[in-house]
Formats: C-alpha cells, structure tokens, sequence
C-alpha cells in the first residue's frame, strides 16, 4: 500500500504543478502559429506585414438599403462616430473638408516635402520659370484655387505635393454621390478606415468592430432606415471572426463530444463512479500537454488547445480497455490485466508517441507543439491508467458484463473473416485511386486553413475593388537599424523605380518618404533656399517679364526664410492627418531595426486585367540603387511559398514517423507476420481514407495529414489487442477485447467524428481522416485477425 | 373679402404672367436643353488684381449633352480640362490632376453653374443659385447669385450672355473683385 500511496502522491504533485505551469503560461491566438520557426527575411516580413503592417488595421466599410441620399447620410453620420471613438487613425468616405489637416500640414513643410525644391528652381531662370508656369496656371480652373497662394507660394509647390496625395490613390478614387464615397453602381455607400489598434490586438480590434456595427444600428435607427445594413471587410474582420469561429466551435464540440462520450461510458459502465475515474486519465492527459507545450514553447497557442478534443478519442481509450477487460476478478482481475494486456498498451503508446515525435521537428510551431502535446498528453494518460487508476479503484466497483456484446462481436468479426481476401484488393483499388489523384491530393495554398467563408471573401474583393484599395501583393522593403537610414534606402530605390513607371513595367509605387522624407533630404532642401536678402536681390531679375512685382511676394520671401530654420518634419508632426496613415504602414518598427516597404501598383493589361509585376527588372533596380540587400516580394508566391514548404516537411515527418513505428513494433513483435498483421490495417485503412477524400473532392491540408497520423496512433492500438488475442496461448480474454475494443472505438468516433462537422476547416479536417479511419482501422483489423481465431 | 380679393388679384397675375412674357427663363432654359453639344472656340481673360494686366488663354471646348465638357487650351500652355460625370482631369504636360468634385466645392461651383447653362438644367442651377434673366430671346443675360454661403465667399456673380441657344459669354466675378470673361465662339454644331 505505500507504493501505492506513493504512487498517488506523486501524481497529485504533478498533476498541481501542471496546473501551476498552466496558471502561469501565456496563451496566444494570432497567427504565430503558422508561421516559421526560424524565418527567412521574406517570411519575417511577411509576419510582420501580417501581424502589424497596414493590411493588418485596413477595414472596408459598405452601406446598404435605403436610398442614396440616406446612405451617404449615414456614411457620414458613422464617419463622424468613427472619427471620434479614437479607434482609427484615419476614417476616409470622400467628405469635403477632411483634407484641410492634410493640407495644412502639407503647406506648412512645402520646402522641406517638395522634390522640386532645388538649388536651380531658386537661381534667377529656375525663378522665372516656376513662377511664370503657377501665373499660366492661373489661367487653369485650377488657378481658382491657388490665386490666393500666390504671394506664399509662386513657385508652386503645393500643387506638386497635392498632385502626389491625389495620384498616390491611382488618380480618381471612388466616385462621390451626395457627398460621399459610392460603389460604381451607386447602390452601396463605401468608407475605408485604419484602426488605430494592430493585428496583434485582437480584443482592441474586435472592441472597435463592435462598436461600428452598434454605432450604425443606433444611426439607421434614428433615421428611420430599416433595410440600412452595413457591411465590414478587411484584415481585422477576418482575424476576429477566425478567432470567434474556433473559440465558440472549440467549445462547442468539445461539449458535444464528452457528453456523447459520457452518454457511452454511462450506457457501458452503469457506474458514475466508474465515469469520474474513467475520465480521469483524459483530464490529466490535457494538463500535461498544455503544461509541456507552455515550458516547451513559451506560450500556447489557442489551437493547440482546441486539440484537446481530439486527445479524448484516443485517451478515453486507455481506461475504457482498463475496466472493461480487468472487470472480471477483483484484485485478482486488475493483477491480471497489467500482466495480460499492459504490454499490448504500452507497446500502443510507443508507437503513438513515435508518430507525434516526428511532427516535434517540424518548422512550423504550430504542428511542434501540436507533437508534444500529443506525446505529454498519451503518456500521462497512460500512466495514470496503469499507476493511478488501480488504487483508486475500490474494490467493490464494478462495471456492467459486457462479455455479450463481446461474445456477438466475435461471431460477427468470424463471419467477417470470410471478407480477408478483399481487404488486400481494396487496399490496392485505393492505393491506384489515390495515385491517379496524386496531383489533386493536396490544397496548395494556405487558403484551404483559412475559415473565411466564401461569401465574406468575395464581400472583401469587391469593396476593395470600389475603393481602389490597394491589394499589398507587390512589395519592395529594405530594412536597416535606423528609421532614417532605411527611409535614405528607400528614397534611392525610389528613384530607380520611377522609370520603371514610365516604361510601363510598374504602374506606380508607394513610399513612405513621400510624405516624410529622410532628414539629410529635408536637410538638402534647406540649403538649396537662398538666403532672404539673396532671394529678394534675385526676385526682380526673376519677374523681369511676368505681370507680378516683386514687392508682391514679400510674404515668398517670409516663408522661405522660415523654411530654411523650419524644424524638420517628424512623424509625431503628421499625427492625426491621413499623411501619417500613408506613412504608418509603410514604414515599420521591428524586431530586426526599422523597414521601409515600397508596395508596387501593379499594371493593368488592356483588358483591365491586372499583370504580374517583372520581379528581373526590380531587382535590378534595387542593384542600381546600391541596394541589393533590399527585398522584392510577391506575398502571394511568399504565402504559397510558404505554406508547401510546411507541406512537404510536414509530409516527410510522417513518412519518417511511420518509418520508426515500423522499427518499433519490428523489434517488439519480433516477425514478419506478426508486423504484417498489425501493419497492414492500418495501411490500409490510411489508403481508403485518402482515396476517399480524394473521390468526394476534399483536397488535403497539413491537417489531415495530422488526422492520418492519429489514425495511425490509435488504429495501432485496435491491430495489436487483434495480435495479441490472435496469439495468445488461450482465447479466453477475447470477447472481452473485442468489446472493450468496440466500446473505445465507439468513443473515439464520436469524439472525432463531431469535429467532421466543424466549419473550421482546422477541425473538419482532423474529424473527417480520423473519424472514419479508426472505424476502418478498427473493421480491417478484425476482418483480418478472424481467421487466426478460427484456428488457432 | 380681403382674403377674397388678394386670391383673385394673385389668379389674376398668374394667368397674366406668361402673357406678359412668352420668352422667359422657362423658355431659354428649353432652348438650352435643345442643345446637344457641339465645338466652340474660345478666350478667357482673367482680371487678377495681383497682377498687372490679365491672363489671357484660349483654346477649344467640346460639350456633349448632358454632363460631358472637354476644354482643351492651347494657349499659353496646353492643358486639357476633361469634366466627366463627378470626375475633374486636369492634364498639363506630364503632370495629370484628378479631382473628385466633392472634395473641391470651389471646382463644384464652376462645374454646376457651366453644366447647368449649357445643359438647361434650371433644376441644378437653382439649388446654388438665385436666377436674374435679363434682355430678349435674341440677346439675352442670365444672372447667376449663389445662394448658398460657402460659394458666395468664392464667386458673387456669373454672367452668362448669348443669343437664342447659344451661350457666347461667361463673366465670374469673384467676391476679391478679380473677375474672368470668357468669349465663346461656335466651330461646329452637332
């Protein structure tokens, strides 16, 4: 009894610690988990666009119902309770007025913004010119506007800059009806907006969502609109409601699966107490695996967790074969069974644990943790069944006689037998239907994890369309330690790039130096304005035949003699203006010094067709600037990319993880028939899977390779109890196995085959491999093991 | 029988008011509302008190019903003005503008007061602006006054002069006192 006691004890004590471990471990939910483990610069880019970078806070906003009158009204009305919740650093619908801040700002730093600010433009002839190209523009309509800037700015340079605010949209924008921004149809009013909180603050975004949605439904209300709806896209919308879908499908599931579970452990056992302590093992298996994956990795992420079901169906296992095949025989019975069928367990988990060992090489987190889990989470299960459970279990408890069920099934799996010769041909007429399928097997892009509904995508491509948002596919982004030195980089690249637009080969570009440019810039600009006495003795000679006098321009000569002692412009001076929105998401602050990102507009063929952008000719560009180190990338070929590398390790980790369970079960089974037998259920039933979805047009993720390989761990438990029974001196103990056998395959399909109807593609993946191969699994294995039984 | 009186007196004045004028601003705006567009030729003067002595420029401009209006001038500098729907371009050289009208009320009012006369559009005009037709169908000026503030601290007054359903003057006064008079002459109709 003090072993026993010991053995208790030890358990609680780990079992508290794990607790601790857990209490204290931080649990995340972005997208960490599909990202490289050590990434190269590419990816770390992509990371950061994704977690931080503008497409990250990017929100398209539509308005439906009513009339036009009435939407623009209500894009304005939500324009303006946006503006005011300091959600959102920008709020754009194409309101007349929000651009004064942004012009004021513009103004007010013209010399220092200006690329046409230049020693030449204030000689006497540079002079001349400008001023004499801003008295013909007087003769323009849009003279109207500049007339009163005239004597501040003759030379100008506003009107360059608001030329680069307006063709920095792609020229034209949204069309405005009734004051605000409308589809092209006229039938939705559109808004676009950045929140002011990152991808990386999802409850901040979520917050800021919600409150648009209940700030519009009190908004239509008011105006009495009924039909009013608005409709929300973008990054942050996606993100959220990702995380939503899993958080509430998690939960959900999980509550389906463990009371269909408890519902047939209560029909089996007909003993509550038997259910608490059957459940115990799955219970310590989930805190051991979160407990080692939070020492493990740091933090946990939220999918990891959402496994916790799938660790139901296989732990559930471990104490449904405990009381069912030790129920007979008291003490006598539990001595019994750890003699008679531990090994068999045992020699299960190793196999299970050898194939989630391989997936704890893997690149991508979010499979390393999902292997230690699973490996912590098997082993503590198992162990608490065969160390802990015998001493709880008091002596009188008893769970119900199933040996019926047993004994029916066994006259069933005999008929079955019957059958064997088929299972090797189906194998095959699977293996040659997943073969002819070999190029349609696998989903090729990220895409096939995301939980984006159809519809909501479609939503995000056509107001992102209306809005001439940009798609962000294309970018160029040269990092560096300082922020100025990497916006110097980008100002390099920037002029390499601008023949380019003229050849046609990139239809523009961005640049956060556009309106911020690099201080040795402003700097230049500085010097290039002659001092206020020269400037004023070069002013006559400069009017010599334009119809302005000089003493017109006294207040010229006021600005450009405050310029030239003007403070330079920082990013806190464009605070609050769109300005600082066009320069917030270009320019990034991360782990490896600052990155500025060039995002690239790409041509459109004649067709309206948008083309791919010549990566040859950018590169070359980037080499002509001095810049090699600087990045080109396409994020679609990058995601793509990236995701069939995970791919194909992934799929080689389980090739390799199979290879060593071979190994084991090889050196514990010591004969080829013996191997055989157990190997080839599971085989099998891996190919009738696969050929499966592959028939009913499921393409393949990472996740269903994950199932495979689940299916594998737990098939492998049914194939050896069929061994060991087939080889056993007596048969005495098989009904016994057979039933506790279907008792756990009962509950594995259930726990599993729950998940199959998720809509998070995460979750139906793994339901739809495992659910139906451990059935198959399961029927392969007594198909096979018939005959032995029949004569031993 | 005041009441009585004074509702007899305004029947009265209704009938009699067309009788008084058969050409009114109902007709000239029908005449307008005839025309399909067509080319013209055309100098603008603008009276700018900055400068000495006016700028002048002049070009051609097509117009074609009901909100297309193409200004092409070819002195002093080329420049093309296209005016398509809500959309301002403003091409000048390499450099190309493009100008939402709801962000530019200034370009609005120029917009809606030249689209209005030209397409007969009394509807469009009245909501900027309160209308003075003065002269006979033959030769005719129509008083434009914004009616609404923010305009009025821009332009206080268009002229527009012509003949039957040809505009041939447009004159903006600015409410600086800098004024521009446009001179239209017709190449082609359609």
């Amino acid at each position: 009894m003090t072993a026993a006691r010991r053995a208790v004890a030890l358990w609680l004590l780990a079992l508290a610690a794990g607790l601790v471990v857990i209490a204290r471990a931080d649990f995340t939910a972005d997208m960490s988990a599909f990202l490289p483990k050590n990434p190269s610069p590419q990816q770390q880019l992509l990371v950061d666009q994704l977690k931080s970078g503008a497409l990250s806070r990017m929100l398209l906003v539509g308005i439906e119902g009513g009339d036009a009158p009435a939407r623009a009204a209500l894009s304005r009305a939500l324009a303006e309770h946006m503006r005011q919740s300091g959600n959102f650093t920008a709020v754009r619908n194409g309101e007349a007025g929000t651009h004064d801040r942004d012009r004021e700002i513009l103004f007010r730093h013209r010399y220092l913004l200006s690329p046409a600010v230049t020693p030449e433009r204030f000689s006497v002839d540079g002079l001349n010119r400008a001023i004499g190209d801003s008295i013909d523009l007087l003769a323009s309509p849009a003279g109207l506007m500049l007339k009163n800037l005239l004597p501040r700015d003759p030379t100008g340079e506003l009107m360059e800059l608001i030329g680069a605010l307006d063709g920095g949209s792609g020229g034209g924008g949204p069309h405005s009806l009734h004051g605000a921004w409308a589809s092209r149809d006229g039938q939705r009013a559109i808004l676009m907006a950045q929140l002011r909180a990152s991808g990386a603050d999802l409850d901040a975004q979520e917050a800021a969502l919600a409150r648009i949605r209940a700030d519009f439904a009190a908004l239509a209300a008011a105006a009495k609109i009924a039909d009013a709806r608005v409709l929300v896209s973008g990054s942050p919308v996606f993100a959220t409601h990702s995380r939503d879908t899993i958080r509430s499908e998690v939960t959900r599931l999980s509550l389906l699966g463990v009371s269909g579970v408890v519902c047939l452990l209560l029909l089996v056992y007909r003993s509550f107490a038997a259910l608490a302590l059957g459940l115990l093992p799955v219970a310590c298996g989930v805190v051991a695996g979160v407990a080692a994956v939070a020492l493990g990795f740091g933090t946990v992420h939220g999918i990891t967790v959402g496994f916790g079901t799938t660790l139901i169906g296989e732990a559930i296992d471990y104490s449904i074969y405990y009381f069912v095949q030790s129920r007979t025989g008291g003490d006598d019975g539990r001595g019994a069974w750890m003699q008679r069928f531990w090994p068999t367990i045992r020699l299960g988990v190793a196999t299970s644990i050898c194939g989630f060992a391989a997936l704890l090489l893997s690149g991508f987190p979010g499979l390393a943790q999902l292997g230690l889990y699973s490996i912590a989470g098997l082993v503590s299960a198992a162990a608490v069944t065969r160390f802990v459970l015998p001493h709880l279990h008091p002596a009188g408890l008893s769970v119900r006689d199933i040996d019926g069920i047993g004994e029916r099934l066994a006259g069933l799996a005999r008929r079955l037998s019957v059958l064997r010769w088929g299972v090797p041909v189906l194998a095959l007429a699977a293996a040659a239907t997943v073969f002819a399928h070999r190029d349609v097997l696998w989903n090729a892009g990220l895409g096939g994890l995301s939980p984006i509904p159809e519809e909501a995508q479609q939503l995000d491509q056509s107001l992102r369309a209306e809005l001439g948002a940009p798609d962000l596919r294309y970018l160029v982004v040269v990092s560096a330690a300082e922020r100025e030195a990497s916006l110097a980089a980008a100002e390099r690249i920037g002029r390499e790039l601008q023949p380019l637009v003229e050849r046609g080969v990139i239809a523009g570009f961005e640049s956060p130096t556009r309106f911020l440019p690099s201080a040795a810039t402003q700097q230049a600009r500085q010097q290039a304005l002659p001092a206020p006495e020269e400037l004023a003795r070069r002013l006559p000679a400069a009017l010599r035949d334009l119809p302005l006098r000089a003493e017109r321009l006294q207040p010229f000569l006021d600005d450009v003699a405050d310029a030239r002692a003007q403070p330079l412009l920082t990013p806190e001076a464009l605070a609050g203006s769109t300005l600082a929105l066009a320069v917030d998401g270009l320019l990034l602050h991360g782990s490896a010094g600052w990155s500025a990102v060039l995002p690239l507009r790409t041509p459109q063929g004649t067709d309206g067709e948008l083309q791919t952008i010549d990566g040859t000719a950018i590169r070359q560009a980037l080499a002509a600037a001095g810049q090699s180190q600087a990045l080109f990338v396409d994020m679609l070929e990058e995601t793509n990319g990236l995701y069939a590398t995970y791919l194909d390790e992934a799929i080689l980790l389980s090739l390799a993880g199979f290879a060593v369970i071979v190994v084991v079960l090889a050196a514990a089974l010591r004969s080829a028939a013996r191997l055989t037998r157990v190997l080839l259920p599971l085989i099998a039933a891996v190919l009738l899977v696969v050929a499966g979805l592959a028939l009913i047009g499921e393409k393949m993720t990472l996740l269903h390779l994950v199932g495979l390989l689940l299916t594998v761990a737990v098939g492998s438990n049914y194939t050896l109890f069929f061994d060991r029974g087939a080889s056993a001196v007596t048969d005495a103990g098989t009904p016994q196995t057979l039933a506790s056998l279907a008792v756990a395959n009962c509950a594995t399909t259930i726990g599993f085959g729950i998940l199959a109807f998720s809509q998070v593609p995460v979750l139906r993946a793994i339901g739809i491999t495992v659910g139906p191969g451990a059935v198959l699994a399961l029927l392969l294995a007594a198909i096979l093991a018939g005959r032995r039984e029949r004569s031993p | 029988m005041t009441n009585f009186r004074l509702l007899a007196a305004a029947a009265l004045l209704a009938l009699a008011a067309p009788a008084l004028a058969a050409w009114d601003l109902a007709a000239l705006m029908q005449d307008l509302a005839q025309h399909k567009g067509g080319r013209v030729r055309f100098v603008e003067k603008k009276y700018i008190a900055l400068l000495e002595k006016p700028v002048v420029s002049s070009g051609e401009m097509v117009y074609t019903a009901p909100d297309r209006l193409e200004k092409r001038t070819l002195q002093p500098k080329p420049e093309l003005l296209l005016l398509d729907r809500d959309t301002l371009t403003l091409e000048r050289g390499k450099q190309k503008f493009v100008l939402r009208l709801a962000d530019q009320p200034e370009a609005q009012v120029f917009v809606d007061s030249i689209r209005g006369t030209l397409a007969g559009n009394r509807a469009l005009l009245e909501r900027s602006y309160a209308l003075h037709l003065s002269g006979t169908r033959e030769r005719w000026s129509l008083s434009l006054l914004p009616s609404d503030q923010r305009i009025a601290t821009l332009v206080s007054r268009i002229t527009v002069g012509g003949t039957r359903n040809i505009v041939d003057t447009i004159e903006y006064l600015q409410a600086d006192g800098d004024r521009a008079v446009m001179n239209i002459t017709p190449i082609e109709l359609k």
